[in-house]
């Protein structure tokens, strides 16, 4: 056990003080925040001064009756009077617009009218639409109060529906929120299908690096081959789960820190709860999705399945890169198959994020050789929990088997040099008798 | 006393017989040569005393007791032939893990890599890579790691290829200090000059089989061909004798081979009575490279793989 603890501390060591270790755990997270916070916060800016868009309004119907509500900041309106839409084209641009709108005189008696707008440039297409939902609402508001209807009254008569789940459980009722639970599952599977991925294929390569090196003749007269590759699978395994922890704290100390880089963002979404209900019920929808989830229960199957399916498919790496030598295209070869069942687990995780209790969701997660993927796509919604722990207990039986298969291929293959081993003559050593 | 005997292994593969029975004892403090051409089944031999194979049949006792590699493994220092070590670690963390691999305590261990590093002038490596040096300066450092823990047991596979006669001779006067301080040492290759040099005791394998077995000089005695060096200036007409017969004629020297009733006297009272004036008399034994070409010559050299039930 002893040398088993200093093989993994080498391997957690030598990797976690890697300059490359460092920038990916570090680097992507800030980097992919401080992306997201340049787009809010260009979005946000609506000083934009230059980009403004300065916009005459020839008015001939009177559909705003001499003032424009307006309430998109980049745009700014002016009603021009005593002015004709032929005469006026020629002069717009000189008066400092950068288009000019006319409202011919029969607007509102039309069901369906053509509008036009004229401009040195083409306008852009969120600024069309900004246009045309003015319009629009102008109209309406007209044509109320032509029939006699209070616009105001007419608002309040109509109102946005909303359609909420209750899942009824033994323990009582409780709100589902698909679209929350939704994301959730597809954010972990996502991150568990990466996380086996890139660190399955770290061992595959470091046990290669020690055969090429032929540190491993030196290594196995010191230990045995299995502690070996035990000791280099779980520190590369703590190194994921290192990743991981830093990650998590950094979301966390992001989250904390936002409101003191950012003091205007805060303040414009305190201004939009204030200004707009529906910004308010969405980002509250969000909060009451995520409270709802159990993030304990989410959190630990992450940890449960990336562990399981980390240590199932690393010995499988394992032993492929102990039977290969410097050729990558050997390992490639080698690797093709062990691939198939990881993505045949993305894809059905993305049809169980979607249906998360059909047949074929549910033979995914408990086949132990996809179900670290394919379970982490169903477990933010409320699947039954036999099926939980049938899953957990397959992929327990599936690490101990793989491990000890490869195990076997593994001590045979660090000391074999020359040409790479066929299938068969794998399968032999793995039920060789020791 | 014997710190290691080999009681008939035998290990196959799954198309050669690697190791066919083979045994032969190593007594302790003893630097004792493992003499084979190439596929000889030396590596599957070493392999199994370093516990790294078990064997197909046969034992192997580690100083009066059944072999546990569990256990005698941190007792045995083994240098393969092909080197072997992290390329992109630290020198000296790398001596200080793979000594701690052998079952030493940290502070041991640093104390041990220091002093060696000190006595082969190593210090300045402790914060270089393997990958900065050259092929002789990690040649010391395997060596080095190789004998780090004190071990009883020290398998050395061609431990002087690519070294300069400098530190060449360095790891010769090490191996011989660490024999005289009890060490056992199994000394592998195929420079026979070396052999005769280093080695109390050999044994040859070929083909899996044990076909010598002796100390180097009772294997030159075997082999001898009785053949004598004369160091006198011998007129022809003198040598027409059915003493001996002459292998090789130069002006100031003889070889002579004496059949097996002439006595080495007979020939020189010959000699002295013909008024020869000799300068010098002795005998030539073979050297182990005639005897091992020999040898392997009268066996196929080259394996053929056979089929093995």
């Amino acid at each position: 056990m002893k040398k088993i603890a200093l093989i993994i501390k080498r391997e957690y060591f030598i990797r976690v003080k890697k300059k490359s270790f460092l920038l990916t755990t570090i680097g992507v997270p800030l980097f992919i925040i401080g992306f997201y916070a340049i787009i809010i916060a260009i979005s946000l800016d609506e000083s934009g001064g230059s980009d403004k868009n300065k916009i005459a309004v020839i008015d001939e119907a009177q559909l705003f009756s001499g003032k424009i509500e307006n309430s998109n900041p980049s745009i700014v309106y002016s009603i021009i009077k005593n002015e004709t839409e032929s005469n006026y084209i020629k002069k717009y641009q000189k008066a400092g617009f950068d288009a000019f709108l006319f409202i011919p005189n029969d607007s509102i008696a039309k069901t369906k009218s053509i509008y036009n707008l004229h401009s040195s440039k083409s306008m852009n297409l969120p600024l069309m639409s900004s246009i045309e939902e003015l319009i629009n609402e102008a109209i309406k508001k007209k044509t109320l109060i032509a029939n006699g209807i209070n616009p105001e009254a007419f608002q309040k008569m109509i109102h946005p529906v909303e359609l909420e789940n209750t899942v009824d459980t033994e323990t009582g009722q409780k709100k589902s929120f698909a679209d929350v639970a939704y994301g959730v599952s597809f954010a972990c599977g996502i991150l568990i299908y990466m996380m086996m991925l890139i660190y399955g294929t770290q061992v595959m390569r470091g046990v290669t690096e020690e055969k090429t090196n032929r540190i491993a003749e030196v290594m196995v007269s010191s230990v045995k081959p299995f502690q070996m590759m035990m000791g280099k699978i779980i520190g590369i395994g703590a190194v994921g789960l290192t990743q991981f922890a830093v990650w998590i704290f950094l979301m966390f100390l992001m989250q904390m820190a936002i409101p003191f880089i950012f003091p205007d963002l805060m303040q414009q979404i305190n201004n939009a709860s204030t200004t707009s209900s529906e910004n308010i019920s969405m980002a509250s929808n969000i909060m009451q999705g995520l409270s709802s989830l159990h993030l304990g229960k989410i959190l630990f199957s992450f940890l449960f399945y990336f562990l399981g399916g980390y240590l199932t498919y690393a010995s499988i790496f394992a032993a492929i890169g102990s039977v290969v030598s410097e050729d990558q295209q050997e390992a490639q070869q080698l690797v093709f198959p062990v691939m198939m069942p990881i993505i045949l687990g993305f894809v059905i995780m993305t049809k169980a994020v979607n249906e998360p209790n059909s047949s074929l969701a549910v033979f995914g997660s408990i086949f132990p050789l996809t179900s670290p993927i394919v379970m982490m796509g169903r477990i933010a919604y409320d699947i039954p929990n036999w099926q939980i722990v049938v899953s957990m207990l397959c992929l327990i039986c599936s690490f101990l088997f793989f491990t000890w298969i490869a195990g076997k291929i593994y001590r045979t293959g660090i000391l074999l040099y020359g040409k790479k081993p066929s299938w068969k003559e794998m399968i032999k050593w793995a039920v060789k008798k020791s | 006393m014997d710190f290691l005997s080999l009681h008939h292994l035998k290990k196959y593969f799954a198309d050669q017989k690697a190791v066919d029975d083979i045994s032969f004892n190593i007594k302790s403090g003893s630097i004792f040569g493992l003499l084979g051409p190439n596929g000889a089944g030396k590596t599957t031999l070493i392999r199994m005393i370093t516990g790294i194979f078990y064997p197909d049949h046969g034992h192997i006792d580690f100083n009066g007791q059944r072999f546990n590699p569990m256990i005698d493994s941190t007792k045995i220092g083994y240098m393969p032939e092909e080197r072997g070590l992290y390329k992109k670690m630290k020198i000296g963390e790398q001596a200080l893990y793979l000594a701690q691999l052998k079952g030493m305590s940290k502070s041991d261990a640093m104390e041990s890599v220091k002093k060696w590093f000190v006595k082969f002038e190593m210090e300045s490596w402790w914060n270089k890579k393997v990958e900065d040096l050259s092929k002789g300066m990690s040649q010391k450092l395997q060596f080095v790691i190789t004998v780090l823990h004190n071990p009883q047991l020290i398998i050395l596979d061609e431990p002087f290829s690519g070294l300069d006669p400098v530190n060449a001779n360095l790891i010769k006067e090490e191996i011989f200090t660490l024999a005289k301080n009890g060490a056992t040492i199994i000394f592998s290759t195929h420079r026979m000059e070396q052999v005769e040099e280093i080695c109390d005791h050999i044994v040859l394998v070929n083909k899996g089989k044990k076909i010598l077995d002796g100390t180097v000089h009772q294997v030159k005695q075997d082999f001898k061909e009785n053949i004598y060096k004369l160091g006198a200036n011998v007129i022809a007409e003198q040598l027409m004798t059915g003493l001996f017969e002459v292998v090789k004629y130069e002006p100031n020297q003889l070889l002579l081979k004496l059949p097996e009733y002439t006595t080495t006297n007979e020939v020189l009272s010959y000699f002295i009575n013909h008024n020869v004036k000799i300068n010098s008399f002795n005998e030539v034994l073979p050297s182990l490279n005639d005897i091992f070409i020999k040898i392997v010559e009268d066996t196929t050299a080259t394996r053929k793989f056979e089929s093995i039930q």
